[in-house]
């Protein structure tokens, strides 16, 4: 009984700075549909800005004091986040602000780094409060005793702040409709800033809290990131007792899992959210989506139209100056260009889904990474010639997408898009742990092509031949009656219902085929490399895919390519230089600000403005 | 005619002034570094200072074959996929003779299966897991630092002379965990036939959630722990071990946790009493470590880490190398690295014939505190070469020979 109820404990004061990052994130969302990213960077900062304060401020007054100003720097840093980078922007596609906090994670890492160096920090412990107190003979220290308490204390003020204060008020008006908040002639940007501040501040305070728990390290923004995101989707985006509750469920049940599964500790908080989304699709305590509440901000989107001959000129032009890269490209250009041209066709297929079908998946890695499993289990373990691998990846990572989309499908906007993301986490842990099997993290490792194809020359052509036709298919596809279908579901759910299109079926197949297409980039990935690991499903590789698109243009057809190509250029030249973190993450800020329509979006704007193209209006 | 001559001397001129860019570069020898810069700083940026110290060394001794060596740095960002391409691009474009670098050992093992197919020389000189010289070893890769299995007997040695009996272990969830542990319950029950494992704890790595670890491994009442954790998990399982007080009467043996690295940023809460691997820069005293220790300190007016001396000792062995050689050329320098002998900064070290792993040892000793951080104490440095399996086993153990 003692065993038990100090583990109850020990998920308790876990829970702290779960939940208090979580609410912060919950916050944010909540208000403004941002999903930020960075979030975990504002926690990062909090442990180092805390840190430094305790080394300043003596005793334990100095110490709760460098708690709470830890809180209010952040809070404060995230303001100028807010006003230099996201206010720009918010006038932009659906979820397109989340490419401007990539970008901010990047900077903070660097920024981070230069300030506080690289070499981990160990948080100092809190100044009377270092033993334990033993319940029923169990030692339980007394710091998570103070968490215990703490925690409670700080979800209280905040409930006190949203429901009883006239700025609650606004902020509980502008998560239900922000349109209408503005309409009564509330000042929407400060209102905002606010929001923002509070939710970095709690960021800040959670980073600082767990300084006596641990410490700071570089890597921290990454590593609680998942589990934030998993607690705001559990307890449901926006709400506050609901993150409290997923937080301490989250935590209470990791510390069982610890004991009794040890070796659950990966996937554990991933199938309980799978599981309370099947029961409660919008979490614990969330509510369904307003439909048209995700409706597109800005602009109404252009009808797209097949490319005029003078688009295709050009993109043959560029077709036939690829091919000939052999003849002028050093052999360092074409493994160049075969990895832009695989990335490409992964970004594409995200691009289908994500543009045409409105369909927003966090989790896309899944079908890259597993077609790429696909090829390289099926060598491993069967001796598959080549050409048979590539030709099964794409169908099983269209299998896998078929059993994801149907479970996901049945969700829609942001929970649709964190629901992709824990089934992505799962396959990721399956493909970690079972490493009988997958070999775990060491990978599988000389996956070569076939003899005819293992020159580098061959290989390149062989990656153009596919990815180009795999990319030409996308386009084409869009502009059959699926692509019509799936746009008509995309904008109006329920006229293209009316209109006799089983909305859900498109959708669904819409997503197999982006799976299947994800597959054929794997399979080609993993025989331009010789190996796979796990990292290739890892949701740092869903999120570049995901940052290409919006880079490129969500609204565009060529929005995927274009941006792949631009980022994987810049970042092949960028990471020559020490700080090219900074860079490349000042540079996506810089265009997501100059360019919110994407980079095509925005180049054919120009364009028109200046009489090249044809404008939309005199369109016909 | 004239047209075609104008042609021919075109094509002639370019065909020089791409031959004649190589030959402008051969002036140095250039090896090609791929590392986690970024990702990894702590661990990295000792290793980059070890190399360049021991590069101005090489160098103002007149370089090696009458050349200036040079290290060409490249940051992978800890992406197997991308170390490929910049693996290509440094042999193919930058003129690199051969490969070296990667702390993570999938990132290693991603480059030596290109090694392998496309026949680039990679020294793995940090990644730790024992499949780059086993498993999935080949005849291109050969590794410096104690492995894995190396370091785990060291402890599993020392454990076996101690009463103790039922042993728990904690190790992040992933391979080094896994291989770590997998070494030392092997070589402990050869030792010491009556061990018994009570629990195997797998957080998370760099996610682990301490309170609850040490809960559970208080639960099934150890005689000793084996530790595989490190870093930030390290420092978080300390801490919650230290308050709740799972280490009072306990030994505790850990993988790597004096390396400075690692046991520099516990400062006054190291673990005192732990056996463990490190290294004790502060204490050495003979002579080619004491030179090493000096130099770097004077260089830098930082002391050295164990990646500092990994880093260094990479240099060691790739201007030894080349000097066996006599060339630049991947077989040549291939057949060089095996059986190649070396002193080092740690003695004289041997890269295996049949396995490609070098013999370089490590030092095993006891966390104490002294002027309010640890360090260790009654060390004694155990030469890799006796704590590897026996070469039967060896040969078993890797498929490539």
């Amino acid at each position: 009984m003692g065993f038990f109820i100090a583990q109850l404990l020990t998920g308790l004061a876990n829970a702290g700075a779960l939940f208090m990052v979580a609410s912060g994130l919950s916050l944010i969302f909540g208000v403004t549909r941002i999903v930020n990213f960075a979030h975990g960077s504002f926690y990062m900062l909090g442990a180092y800005v805390g840190y430094s304060l305790m080394q300043v401020l003596p005793g334990a007054v100095g110490f709760w004091t460098s708690i709470l100003l830890a809180g209010v720097i952040v809070g404060l840093i995230g303001v100028i986040v807010e006003i230099c980078v996201l206010r720009p922007v918010y006038r932009a596609p659906e979820l397109f602000q989340l490419v401007a906090t990539f970008g901010v994670i990047l900077v903070i890492q660097d920024l981070t780094l230069m300030t506080w160096g690289a070499e981990d920090v160990l948080g100092p412990r809190a100044p009377g409060l270092t033993g334990v107190v033993r319940i029923m003979g169990e030692p339980v220290p007394k710091y998570d005793l103070a968490l215990l308490v703490i925690t409670p204390f700080v979800a209280l003020g905040l409930w006190y702040l949203i429901t009883r204060t006239r700025v609650g008020v606004l902020v509980r008006a502008a998560t239900q409709d922000r349109e209408m908040v503005g309409a009564l002639g509330v000042n929407q940007s400060w209102l905002f800033t606010g929001v923002f501040f509070l939710g970095c501040a709690l960021a800040g305070l959670g980073g600082a809290l767990q300084l006596p728990k641990g410490g700071a390290d570089l890597l921290m923004d990454f590593n609680i990131l998942t589990a934030v995101f998993v607690v705001v989707v559990i307890g449901g985006m926006g709400s506050l007792p609901g993150a409290y509750l997923a937080a301490v469920l989250i935590s209470v049940l990791g510390v069982f899992g610890v004991t009794y599964m040890p070796q659950s500790t990966l996937v554990l908080m991933f199938v309980i959210m799978v599981l309370v989304l099947m029961i409660r699709p919008y979490g614990l305590f969330g509510r369904p989506e307003v439909a048209g509440e995700h409706g597109q901000v800005g602009e109404p989107e252009r009808p797209i139209k097949p490319a005029g001959p003078r688009a295709r000129m050009i993109v043959a032009a560029g077709l036939a100056l690829l091919a000939l890269m052999p003849v002028y490209g050093s052999n360092f250009t074409l493994v160049l260009a075969t990895d832009i041209l695989i990335f490409c066709l992964f970004a594409a297929s995200l691009h289908f889904i994500l543009g045409l079908g409105g369909l927003v998946s966090f989790g896309h890695a899944a079908f890259f990474g597993g077609g790429a499993y696909v090829a390289a289990l099926l060598v491993t373990y069967a001796d598959t010639p080549m050409e048979l691998a590539l030709l099964l990846a794409p169908l099983g990572a269209g299998m896998a997408a078929i059993i994801i989309g149907w479970v996901c499908l049945r969700l829609t906007g942001v929970y649709f898009a964190m629901l992709t993301l824990a089934f992505s986490q799962l396959l990721w842990s399956l493909v970690f742990q079972w490493g009988e099997v997958t070999r775990g993290d060491d990978g599988l490792v000389n996956i070569w092509p076939s003899a005819w194809a293992s020159g580098t020359t061959v290989y390149f052509y062989l990656s153009l031949v596919i990815c180009t036709g795999g990319i030409l298919f996308l386009r084409h596809a869009a502009h059959a009656p699926f692509g019509y279908a799936l746009r008509a579901a995309r904008d109006s759910a329920r006229q293209a219902e009316a209109t006799g299109i089983d909305t859900k079926r498109v959708q669904w197949a819409a997503f197999a085929l982006a799976g299947a297409m994800a597959g054929v980039a794997g399979g080609l990935f993993v025989f331009s490399k010789g190996s796979v690991f796990p990292n290739e499903l890892e949701i740092a590789r869903s999120f570049d895919a995901l940052i290409v698109v919006f880079l490129g243009g969500v609204k565009t057809l060529a929005g995927g390519v274009v941006g792949g190509v631009a980022l994987e250029g810049v970042k092949d030249i960028l990471t020559r230089f020490e700080y090219w973190r900074l860079a490349l993450g000042v540079l996506i800020i810089v265009v997501v600000i100059v360019a919110p329509d994407g980079l095509v979006g925005t180049a054919r704007k120009l364009a028109e403005r200046w009489g090249i193209l044809r404008g939309a209006e005199d369109g016909k | 005619m004239h047209r075609k001559t104008f042609l021919k001397g075109l094509v002639g001129a370019a065909a020089l002034a791409v031959a004649g860019l190589p030959a402008l570069a051969q002036d140095t020898i250039k090896i090609g570094e791929i590392n986690h810069y970024k990702r990894m700083a702590a661990f990295a940026e000792p290793y980059k200072m070890g190399i360049e110290l021991a590069l101005e060394e090489v160098n103002a001794a007149g370089g090696v074959l009458g050349k200036p060596l040079e290290f060409i740095f490249r940051d992978d960002q800890g992406d197997p996929g991308e170390a490929i391409k910049i693996a290509e691009e440094l042999m193919t474009r930058d003129g690199a003779v051969m490969l070296t670098g990667t702390i993570l050992s999938n990132v290693g093992l991603a480059i030596s299966s290109l090694a392998a197919e496309k026949k680039y020389l990679y020294l793995a000189s940090e990644p730790l897991a024992d499949s780059i010289v086993w498993a999935s070893g080949n005849d291109y890769t050969f590794r410096l630092r104690t492995s894995t299995y190396m370091q785990a007997a060291m402890l599993a040695e020392e454990a076996a002379k101690s009463d103790a009996v039922r042993y728990a272990t904690i190790a992040p969830n992933y391979a080094y965990g896994k291989e770590a542990v997998a070494a030392f319950k092997t070589v402990l029950a050869q030792l010491k036939p009556d061990v018994e494992f009570v629990t195997e704890q797998w957080p998370a790595l760099f996610k682990i959630d301490a309170g609850a670890e040490v809960q559970a491994l208080e639960r099934a009442k150890p005689d000793a722990v084996f530790n595989v954790t490190f870093g930030t998990d390290l420092a978080k399982f300390v801490r919650e071990g230290t308050t709740r007080g799972l280490f009072d009467g306990r030994t505790v043996y850990g993988m790597l946790t004096g390396e400075p690295e690692y046991l520099d940023p516990l400062a006054d809460e190291a673990p005192v009493g732990w056996v463990v691997t490190g290294y004790p820069w502060y204490d050495v005293t003979d002579a080619s470590n004491k030179a090493f220790v000096d130099a770097y300190q004077s260089r830098y007016n930082d002391y050295p880490r164990i990646g500092s001396l990994v880093g260094y000792m990479t240099v060691q062995s790739i201007a030894a190398a080349l000097e066996k050689a006599g060339s630049t050329e991947t077989e040549a320098l291939k057949m060089a690295f095996k059986g190649l002998e070396l002193d080092t900064p740690v003695g004289p070290i041997t890269y295996r014939a049949i396995d490609h792993q070098a013999t370089m040892g490590a030092f095993v000793g006891t966390i104490a505190m002294k002027d309010g951080k640890g360090v260790m104490v009654d060390w004694t440095y155990k030469n890799g070469a006796d704590y590897l399996p026996s070469d039967e086993e060896v040969m078993k153990l890797r498929p490539a020979n």
